[in-house]
């Protein structure tokens, strides 16, 4: 039976020793011979008469048993009958031994398994909860009639959470919300409490599921045989006419899901068994789809109204588009945007255009977005969110080491001795990626957690470091210290293939862990262990969040992570690495295929006369040689005058630049602002033309995740009204610019990508089509892919890996006696990035719906500030109120707030200064003052109930 | 094409409002420092949750959900998993807000069958209201006291041939601690010849090859009711890698059985002196002793006389760990013990592997029941021919017998394996009671079926009862009178069985619920019981599901005019 519509051998577990699940047992081992129902039959080693059986067609019942997950052997429904055995065995948790004669269809097994399914359903309502429940097809299969048995008393729903139901009635205790909430995602929510008769499923004390510390990833509904556990709304009832299998649009982990459409819209969202993901999802990938739906999407071409000035300060309302625009054909906006950006151009020269692209737009678009850029507007002024997010980390990794992406994958993890995490918080950003971190801790290997920060994971982590912000250097340096010092180095590693070490070693003498224990507030002895820790493990693997990348000093934290695995040749190996987890879902191909202003595709930089010369030929057109601004720099620019047109296609920097105000009014002084979007965003408030254009699943393409896994994205949906898909527009706005480009499908556009980027040049869209996923390096057509990198070299030019020494340079702007908090700011698990898209859907809004500012639960009572009370957030360049909630993660004088509520915007708070080398804004670190009370502005959100023109 | 979204988005943003804080409830501070004075510097082991919640319940009577909250932050743990523990064990009260606590004092009154027999049901309908408001009456499944039934446990004070007076004088007089039987101490069982076989095993002048020798010449096997050989199983688990840990199953919980309190109450040196004759033969590092919480008495004896032991040793000691059940007949059965040993829910491990093999925390474990080790000194000084040479009907060794019911003398009766119940009753319980006449009997506890009278000849042991659908375990015979009817007692056991289901597997779990509905009914409907029957019998995980229906089918067989 294939009800659950998942293919078999998801959901792999957490094996010490092993990540790919396809290798289990390995071809070479030989199998074991047994007879089932009299036919001899050979089971691969470790595999079990129930999987032995299924690939040999035979498919015998089984409810507790989810192929993929432990079997546990409690339903008892997949009994079989063994000669010479006493009582019947469980065939989902045994293992046959040569010679075993198995019968699962003999009259006692049968009998067995008959009335086990009896009984299960003389407990469950008529009614289902899912359309394919396993447990009426059982019921049907074995011909089980209307069971013999009364019925138990019957639980009342839980309704509780805005995303899934709670139907205990429907409940058979098989356990399999708990392993997956336990044993697979590892949120530990869910429980088997009570006993006997009265066991039952729980969420932590018992409570109502939308009150318990559910993160709503839906794994339990998901693994759930009889929608006990269900979407709420009865997704799982509604009809569907076509599944698609495509990719989550969010994070950068990139986990392939399934989309269940009916007729135009998405009904509900499964996960698949994707590379970074087997099956596994989070709240976003699975709940969040329904902005797709929302009403606010824009579906006509947009014109700013003659005489509407651009206000930045203004409030906009999403709803309410024709308060400043007008609908315009297509050809008109095109004309007009086109037209008017080709005349600045003209008249100013290149260097008055700017762009920026998106990482959650597909390669081929990014692709094709840079090469507008850089042959239309005739400048490298193109940048993206990238330059947010892990410029820092990139430019660090790029000298160091030559090359800005993971040296193995994320999964790498649970072949990992010691998981050195540092400065990111992924049970929130990278959900699923954090899942695996879990299981590997599960299964023996050692967490080091170090973050300012208390997250979830720090009750998983076997070492725990909250040290003060802004002094990674100092704790990571004190860490090299000890390792230099205690003789813990990697001799042979550092001779063959590193440069700099003598230097690198200077400089950490002065950095005892002794001396840097005040500094950083970790005390020397935990400063030492962990290094010794890091050093002496079989495998070490480090992974790291935006926490190092968004300060001033976001480079040197990098060189120094990158130093560190150098010195102890923690890296080229399984389970070995350095691993900087991307934040968006193609944040990695966008920066791949050249959407940042100083590289061409793969990275051949602008300035490099030979690549110069390969993309003039390639791309038949002259390029300019001088990097290009920055997203930071393009604002300055725009505000000095110089930039006085631009592009922007899917980013919102209105939302996300630093010093939000700042960014916004360099937007409104643009002549021609460009906007290429969904929603109406803040970015667009301030345009003259918007696009109305594509959303995920409207479109095709191919994503790159954090792991160099390029995965193909599938079109589920037509775009809404007159919208079209992100390629098509940008193809046409080139045709404008006077570009005579003819693409008619992202393949197209794939194969140019091919012949410009070595790195992927192996990759054919056939393989991508049906393999859903090959990782880069791919060079040549049938290669693997290699999941780790830097076995043997580095891609630098001398082949070796380059140590650059860190010094301790404070954050810009540390607290004083007017403004004593520090402010951090980040990414809430339901919300993503600028909040367009996530807070449009409505599970993920109801469960965030306002802007809050986490806090200590005691710097908060010092304020008498209730949890919940508003609170007044200033820095020296804007002020926002907000409600405060108590957070004990959160350290003493610091607060936290998220930066996706328009409402609250922290972005008007954060000091726009720039990491000198990935000119990075330092989001993570700046001095505010915060007061109890204050006026909080209306927050309606995007309540898609709500009347144009209603909001004050 | 149209647009519109399939699922209704009209409730958007109706919840509006802040959250003051993160999911879920959150920490008390309050409870957290008290946890944290319970705990001490005791190391926050997770094996150790059921002690910690034995902390809670005993100093507060209740365990709160801010002491949840508190004691899964304290050990790192999942609330879920504090809870779901917590709520598997009858002794912990867990109150959420808005319950009331329970009221300060507990009465438990034994409800299976001996005690039943005895008049327990109306014992606690009478006791209903009579203890005042501070006084909770409950019923619990068998103390372990049988040969005093009926028996009312008042806190912790057991009061035996319990009357509505008996437990309100108790009440009244506060009287609710047990006990302290006298029984042989470190000194006098020194003085005693005690720890001499162990001494010679550690200074060379045993060698393991003979104890384990002798152990197979005596036939003794394991007399928690499995009845595998012991010397097999010290060879089994001796072969397995090292470290070796050894558990002992003091968790007798079977409906009828009394013997391993019987003898911990007297001799408690003779089961620690075979212990660790065990654990030296099997080269063990660690001892795990699971004792039933109801067994408070036996716990002060043991925990005052390992001390002793250990300050004044006989010979370097493994480390001993004493560890206590918190109500659950499930620990009984050996892999659920494990599982309780670490922590956890009580819930039966599916087999292969073997606790042998892979046992508590993982390593390889030797697990008895207290009274094989027990005999293990008796064994080593006279011979294992010695015991094998007791014995009747062609059977070998001794069985210590636990006798309830209608007869006049009830106890332990340390008899001939092989006697037969009429023998027994005759030879050792002092005959049937004044108006009693022998109708039938359960020779193996409540697991161990149903017999009648007409069957009072056949031999008791190991291998004798299975020809006719029973089996002996833990030697645990209750005697039934003309005036008892077979089928009460199979709805007796098998609410007992539904009660103490671990609720893991479906046939057991939902089918002794069942059961018990069916067996209410005034007819039987004896072909679904047995279609039923069968089924727990050959799919449930562990011996509890599978014994579950043999009273059942036992009825049907044996006394099939009951109904009819």
């Amino acid at each position: 039976m294939s009800a659950e519509g998942t293919p078999r051998g998801a959901g792999m577990q957490a094996a010490p020793g092993g990540s790919e699940r396809s290798e289990r047992g390995g071809p070479s081992l030989p199998s074991i011979a047994f007879q089932l129902n009299g036919k001899a039959l050979a089971a691969l080693p470790g595999e079990t008469i129930i999987e032995a059986a299924l690939r040999d067609g035979v498919d015998i019942p089984h409810l507790c048993h989810k192929p993929g997950m432990r079997p546990d052997g409690n339903c008892r429904a997949c009994m079989v009958e063994i000669k010479g055995e006493r009582v019947l065995a469980p065939s989902c948790c045994r293992v046959p031994t040569a010679g075993m004669e198995v019968a699962s269809d003999s009259p006692r097994a049968v009998h067995a398994q008959k009335m086990i399914v009896e009984l299960l359903a003389a407990d469950v309502p008529d009614k289902l909860y899912r359309a394919d429940s396993e447990l009426e097809y059982w019921k049907k299969t074995l011909g089980v009639g209307r069971p013999r048995f009364a019925a138990r008393k019957q639980p009342a729903p839980d309704i509780s959470h805005p995303a899934m139901a709670v139907n205990l009635d429907a409940c058979i205790q098989c356990t399999r919300c708990v392993r997956a909430c336990r044993e697979e995602q590892v949120n530990d929510v869910i429980g088997f409490a009570l006993r006997g008769a009265h066991s039952k499923i729980v969420f932590d004390l018992d409570d109502p599921m939308g009150q318990s510390t559910c993160v709503a990833c839906g794994e339990c509904v998901q693994a759930c045989p009889t929608g006990a556990l269900a979407p709420a709304h009865e997704a799982w009832l509604a009809p569907v006419d076509r599944t698609v299998s495509s990719l989550c649009p969010y994070c950068g982990v990139g986990c392939q899901l399934t989309y269940y459409v009916k007729g135009n819209a998405i009904v509900r969202v499964e996960g698949r068994d994707g590379p970074a993901n087997h099956d596994r999802l989070c709240v976003k990938g699975r709940f969040g789809f329904d902005y797709v739906h929302h009403p606010q999407r824009l579906t006509r071409p947009l014109i700013r109204k003659m005489g509407v000035r651009k206000d930045p300060r203004a409030t906009m309302d999403p709803a309410d588009p024709l308060a400043a625009f007008r609908e315009a054909s297509w050809e008109e906006a095109l004309a007009l945007a086109g037209g008017t950006l080709r005349r600045i151009r003209d008249e100013r020269g290149p260097g008055a255009l700017a762009g920026f692209g998106s990482a959650k737009g597909s390669n081929e678009e990014a692709y094709l977005f840079q090469k507008l850029v850089r042959t239309g507007f005739g400048t490298n002024n193109v940048d993206h969110c990238t330059r947010l997010c892990h410029a820092s980390s990139v430019a660090a990794l790029l000298e160091g080491i030559g090359s800005g992406a993971v040296s193995n994958p994320v999964m790498d993890v649970l072949q990992a001795e010691v998981v050195l995490l540092i400065g990111a918080n992924p049970v929130v950003n990278h959900p699923v990626a954090a899942t695996w971190i879990k299981n590997a801790v599960k299964s023996g290997t050692k967490l080091v957690l170090a973050d300012p920060r208390r997250s979830e994971l720090a009750r998983h982590a076997t070492h725990f470091l909250q040290f003060k912000p802004d002094t990674d250097v100092a704790l990571l340096n004190a860490m090299m210290h000890t390792i230099v010092e205690e003789g813990l180095v990697a001799q042979s590693f550092i001779a063959d293939r590193t440069l700099g070490y003598d230097e690198l070693k200077a400089n950490v003498a002065a950095y005892s862990p002794e001396a840097m224990a005040p500094v950083c507030g970790i005390p020397a002895v935990a400063i030492r262990e962990v290094a010794r820790l890091f050093a002496t493990s079989r495998a070490s693997m480090i992974l790291w969040g935006m926490g190092i990348s968004q300060h001033i000093h976001g480079t040197d934290n990098a060189r120094c992570l990158i130093a560190l695995t150098l010195m102890t040749g923690q890296v080229g190996r399984a389970g070995t690495g350095l691993h900087p987890l991307r934040g968006q879902n193609n944040v990695q191909g966008a920066s791949d295929v050249g959407l940042i202003p100083m590289m061409f595709p793969d990275y051949q930089r602008v300035d490099d006369l030979a690549a110069k010369t390969k993309f003039e030929a390639l791309w038949g057109s002259a390029l300019d040689g001088k990097p290009g601004l920055t997203v930071v720099e393009i604002m300055d620019a725009v505000h000095a005058g110089q930039i006085r047109g631009m592009y922007i296609m899917g980013e919102n920097p209105a939302m996300s630049d630093p010093d939000v105000a700042h960014a916004r009014q360099a937007l409104s002084e643009l002549e021609m602002l460009v906007v290429q979007d969904i929603f109406l965003t803040e970015t667009g408030y301030l345009a003259d033309v918007i696009f109305p254009a594509s959303a995920f699943p409207e479109k095709t393409g191919t994503f790159t995740n954090t792991d160099r896994a390029v995965q193909l994205g599938r079109q589920a949906l037509e775009p809404p009204g007159d919208a079209r898909q992100d390629l098509r527009i940008i193809v046409d706005m080139a045709r404008e610019l006077g570009l005579a480009w003819t693409y008619d499908h992202p393949r197209d556009v794939f194969a140019e990508m091919r012949n410009a980027m070595p790195s992927i040049a192996g990759i054919t869209w056939e393989r991508l089509e049906a393999e859903h996923a090959v990782t880069y390096p791919c060079e040549k057509e049938g290669d693997a892919g290699q999941r780790v990198v830097f076995t043997d070299a580095f891609p630098t030019p001398t082949g070796r890996g380059r140590f650059v020494p860190a010094t301790i340079i404070p954050g810009a702007e540390p607290p004083d006696a007017d403004y004593p908090f520090v402010l951090i700011t980040g990414r809430q698990l339901e919300h993503w990035h600028t909040g367009s898209m996530t807070r449009r859907t409505q599970v993920l809004d109801e469960i965030e719906p306002v802007p809050v500012a986490s806090l200590h639960p005691t710097d908060l009572a010092q304020m008498s500030v209730a949890p919940g009370g508003t609170i007044t957030v200033a820095s020296r360049r804007g002020s926002i109120a907000l409600a405060a909630r108590a957070d004990a993660g959160t350290p003493r004088g610091a607060v936290f707030i998220p930066f996706c509520y328009y409402e609250a915007a922290a972005n008007l708070l954060t000091n726009p200064v720039l990491d000198p080398f990935g000119k990075i804004p330092e989001f993570k670190y700046c001095a505010v003052r915060v007061s109890a009370g204050g006026e909080v502005g209306p927050a309606f959100g995007y309540d898609s109930t709500r009347q144009p023109g209603a909001m004050q | 094409m149209t647009n519109r979204a399939i699922v209704d988005t009209s409730a958007l943003g109706k919840r509006r409002g802040a959250r003051g804080q993160m999911k879920g409830r959150t920490l008390d501070a309050q409870a957290l420092a008290e946890v944290q004075a319970l705990l001490g510097d005791t190391p926050r082991r997770h094996d150790l949750l059921i002690e910690f919640l034995h902390l809670i319940q005993d100093r507060y009577g209740y365990i709160s959900a801010a002491h949840m909250v508190a004691l899964a932050e304290e050990l790192k743990l999942a609330m879920a998993e504090v809870y779901e523990v917590a709520t598997f064990y009858h002794h912990f009260d867990v109150i959420k807000e808005g319950d009331a606590p329970p009221p300060g004092l507990t009465v438990r009154v034994c409800e299976p069958l001996s005690c039943q027999m005895a008049g327990a049901d109306e014992l606690r309908t009478a006791l209903d209201g009579k203890c005042g408001p501070e006084v909770r009456i409950i019923g619990a499944p068998c103390v372990g006291r049988c040969e005093h039934a009926p028996v009312a446990v008042v806190g912790r004070n057991p009061v035996d041939h319990a009357t509505v007076e008996s437990v309100v004088v108790a009440v009244a007089a506060k009287a609710i601690e047990a006990e302290q039987p006298r029984y042989t101490n470190c000194a006098n069982y020194y003085a005693q010849g005690g720890y001499r076989i162990l001494l010679q095993c550690v200074n060379g002048q045993r060698q393991v090859e003979d104890v384990i020798g002798a152990l197979e010449n005596s036939g003794l096997r394991g007399l928690g009711g499995a009845g595998f050989p012991t010397g097999r199983k010290w060879r089994i688990v001796r072969a397995e890698p090292a470290p070796r840990l050894f558990a002992i199953n003091i968790d007798e919980g079977e409906p009828g059985t009394f013997k391993d309190r019987h003898f911990l109450e007297r001799d408690p040196h003779r089961f620690l002196e075979g212990m660790l004759v065990a654990a030296w033969a099997v080269d063990i590092a660690e001892v795990y002793i699971y004792l039933r919480d109801e067994y408070a008495a036996c716990r002060a004896i043991l925990t005052r006389e390992i001390a002793a032991l250990e300050a004044n040793p006989p010979c370097p000691l493994p480390r001993i760990h004493l560890r206590r059940g918190a109500g659950a007949y499930i620990c009984g059965e050996e892999s659920a013990m494990i599982e309780s040993l670490e922590g956890k829910r009580g819930m039966p491990r599916l087999r292969p592997p073997y606790v042998a093999q892979v046992g508590l925390f993982g390593r390889p474990t030797l697990e008895h029941n207290m009274e094989t080790l027990y005999w293990i000194r008796d064994i080593l000084e006279k011979g294992g021919e010695a015991f094998a040479a007791h014995g009747r009907h062609g059977r070998k060794g001794l069985r210590s017998f636990s006798v309830s019911g209608r007869v006049v003398k009830p106890g332990v009766h340390i008899a001939p394996a092989g006697i037969t119940v009429r023998e027994l009753i005759d030879e050792y319980a002092g005959g049937m009671q004044p108006g009693h006449d022998f109708y039938g009997y359960l020779p193996g506890g409540a697991s161990g079926g149903i017999l009648p009278a007409s069957l009072g000849d056949v031999p008791l042991d190991f291998d004798t009862l299975q020809a006719h659908g029973c089996f002996i375990g833990s030697a645990a015979v209750i005697i039934l009178s003309q005036h008892d009817r077979a089928r009460d007692a199979a709805l007796n056991l098998m609410r007992f069985f539904a009660d103490e289901s671990c609720g893991q597997c479906t046939p057991c779990r939902v089918g002794t619920e069942k059961a018990v509905g069916l067996l209410a009914s005034p007819v039987w409907d004896t072909s679904l019981l047995d279609e039923l029957s069968r089924a727990m019998a050959d799919a449930s995980i562990c011996g509890l599901g599978q014994a579950a229906p043999n009273p059942i089918a036992c009825v049907i067989k044996y006394f099939p005019k009951e109904i009819a």
